[in-house]
């Protein structure tokens, strides 16, 4: 095996020029792929990110009819039996309870429509770090009778700390709710649209406001790991006593699930026509290097050597070619999307300002995710593989006597 | 003791719609440690014959036993392996593989042998020695001349101790004092070593060394002089 890989590697370097071209092009290829990939997975983190860390969290408990009718009346009184029960299993990291609902908030002859969102402050700090995102006036304290608004909304509606945002809605079973409460913070939440029109309150003066004292409209459910969201899923599920129910963030983002897969699938095939390219560049290669020995590999047979043994030989040669270019590829990508990942692209003019209709920071974001790597590698390897069958065939198909006398 | 044995052997190619017979009916007997030539005019049979022989090609009819085994018996891969083990072959171009030293390029059958480093190592040595080339070991064949380079494929046909070896044309591409230097050394090896060589030649000096003259015209033999 050792000789196969002496010969094999001495062989690769008969026409440097044309191997190293070979390998350049699978390593741009990889490089190419590796940044698109790190591009897509690194916006649809951010965009699972705004839905998962920045608002739903990984999985959420209902009243069974909540999620088909978002009505105040469909909340739930929180029982620790429950809360205890989800804390149970072991992949569960914390829960929060929420009480979430719609009002019209003003101030002078201003008025917006606002999401009222009740928290836990330090429980939601956990999840949101909310706490750090304030950028003017204070966070919220456990019992706190006022409230901090998006710094959209708060120049929206003119308002700054100190001041006093009224806001009127309908509370529980039709009661209705009004109140006029003082801006402790203001907050730079990282959804663009949420930054407009969020309240955050503490969980029991947003209760008091609606009157749905005790009442909540989910109980968020975070895991420790990303990893076991679906296995504590299904256990919740199977154990989970009436009128709840739970429900994942792609259960619950059914459109945001969608849109990453078909954006994805873009880049599949984006990716797929650059490989197919490289591929048949490393075949036009393989396809010279053959045609030019075979007269070598006639003698190589007659002196003794299985015709199985050359096509080793063979595949080894094109699995280095690939591999070359592959881990070449991926030495220099690693640094260059390590060094994206920490510095994103700003986005500018109205491509900034799209991205900002659609709820998003405008940056070009990165991941480091490692399936944008080993993708690369695999499918390097992969389309190597495929074209490594055609000396393969050459090797068991050659005519002695022709390639002896060619 | 005969090696080889060659009975009423026929190669018919069927190219465009003439039949034409490259070898028609070839009786041929060769003993141990002869040094033969086979002689003819081009088109004569002389390389088919050879290919055949050396289980390269197949023969249209007849049979050509070799140490008591018919090679059209054997399939495909134990025929490699059996030219592996008893054919050592010398080409016109010299053939070898340029990737590798004239060490590597002799050593590289008996690898194909699975023969130890050790072994390997002392043979391809000694053989290096033989064909004049000490010093050249770690020559890769680009580096070497021409005379050098089929005086290396010489010492490789010889490494795996082969029952005899073919050599189609091999001074072909050769000055006249390489000429004169491998046949030097091919005699020396075949006197010494009792090594069995069959030359296909147009080349006279290689005519003057054999010890026999095998002519061949129209795929058959038409004389067959010991000089012995």
């Amino acid at each position: 095996m050792k000789a196969n890989f002496k010969l094999a590697w001495r062989n690769l370097w008969r026409n440097r020029r044309r191997t190293l071209i070979t390998v350049g092009s699978i390593f741009f290829g990889v490089l190419l792929s590796a940044y698109m990939s790190s591009m897509q997975e690194g916006s649809y983190e951010k965009m699972v990110d705004m839905v998962v860390k920045y608002y739903s969290g990984f999985m959420q408990i209902h009243h069974e009819e909540y999620w088909e009718n978002k009505s105040i009346n469909n909340t739930f009184e929180l029982d620790p039996k429950l809360e205890q029960q989800v804390l149970n299993c072991k992949e569960i990291d914390y829960v929060i309870p929420r009480l979430e609902s719609f009002a019209l908030a003003s101030s002078e002859n201003l008025t917006k429509g606002v999401m009222v969102l009740g928290i836990s402050p330090g429980k939601e700090h956990k999840l949101m770090s909310l706490a750090d995102r304030v950028v003017e006036g204070k966070y919220l304290e456990k019992g706190d009778e006022g409230l901090i608004i998006g710094e959209g909304l708060a120049k929206y509606l003119k308002l700054g700390v100190n001041d006093t945002l009224v806001m009127i809605s309908q509370g529980y079973h039709g009661i209705s709710a009004a109140g006029k409460y003082p801006i402790r913070g203001l907050i730079k939440h990282p959804s663009p649209d949420l930054n407009k029109m969020i309240v955050f309150m503490d969980l029991a003066n947003c209760q008091e406001f609606f009157s749905a004292e005790n009442r909540l409209t989910s109980l968020v459910v975070n895991v420790k790991k990303l990893d076991d969201l679906n296995k504590s899923l299904r256990k919740i599920r199977n154990n989970l006593p009436a009128p709840y129910s739970i429900m994942s963030w792609e259960e619950m983002s059914p459109d945001l699930v969608q849109q990453i897969e078909s954006d994805r699938a873009g880049g599949v095939i984006m990716k797929m026509i650059v490989y197919i390219i490289i591929s048949f560049g490393i075949l036009g290669t393989i396809m010279m290097m053959i045609a030019e020995r075979r007269r070598e590999f006639g003698v190589i047979i007659a002196i003794g050597m299985q015709r199985k043994k050359l096509a080793t030989i063979l595949f080894f040669e094109t699995i280095f070619i690939g591999l070359i270019g592959a881990i070449s590829g991926l030495i220099v990508s690693i640094p260059l999307l390590v060094f994206q990942y920490k510095n994103p692209i700003p986005l500018t003019g109205q491509t900034a300002q799209a991205m900002e209709a659609y709820g998003f920071e405008p940056f070009m974001f990165f991941s480091l995710a490692p399936s944008v790597f080993w993708q690369q590698a695999l499918t390097v390897f992969i389309f190597t593989v495929i074209i490594s069958v055609y000396p393969i065939i050459s090797a068991n198909k050659l005519n002695l006597i022709k390639a002896l006398r060619s | 003791m005969n090696i080889i044995e060659i009975k009423n052997l026929k190669k018919t190619y069927n190219d465009s719609e003439v039949e034409v017979h490259a070898v028609n009916g070839v009786n041929l007997s060769i003993a141990e440690g002869e040094f033969a030539a086979i002689v003819g005019p081009s088109g004569s049979g002389k390389t088919t014959l050879l290919n055949m022989l050396g289980g390269l090609d197949d023969p249209s009819g007849g049979n050509i036993l070799i140490d008591e085994t018919e090679l059209s018996h054997l399939s495909s891969s134990d025929l490699i392996n059996f030219r592996m083990r008893n054919i050592g072959f010398v080409f016109q171009s010299y053939n070898l593989i340029p990737v590798l030293t004239a060490k590597e390029n002799v050593e590289f059958i008996m690898q194909l042998q699975g023969k130890p480093k050790k072994d390997r190592e002392e043979r391809t040595y000694q053989l290096l020695e033989a064909v004049g080339l000490k010093g050249r070991e770690k020559s890769r064949p680009g580096k070497l001349s021409g005379g050098q380079q089929q005086r290396v494929a010489v010492a490789r046909a010889l490494a795996s101790k082969p029952k005899f070896v073919l050599a189609d044309e091999p001074t072909a591409n050769l000055d006249s004092k390489s000429t004169e230097n491998l046949l030097d050394i091919m005699e020396e090896l075949n006197k010494k070593e009792n090594i069995t060589f069959i030359f296909s030649t147009h080349d006279q000096r290689v005519v003057n060394k054999a010890r026999r003259v095998i002519t061949l015209e129209d795929g058959k033999v038409i004389s067959d002089i010991r000089k012995d």
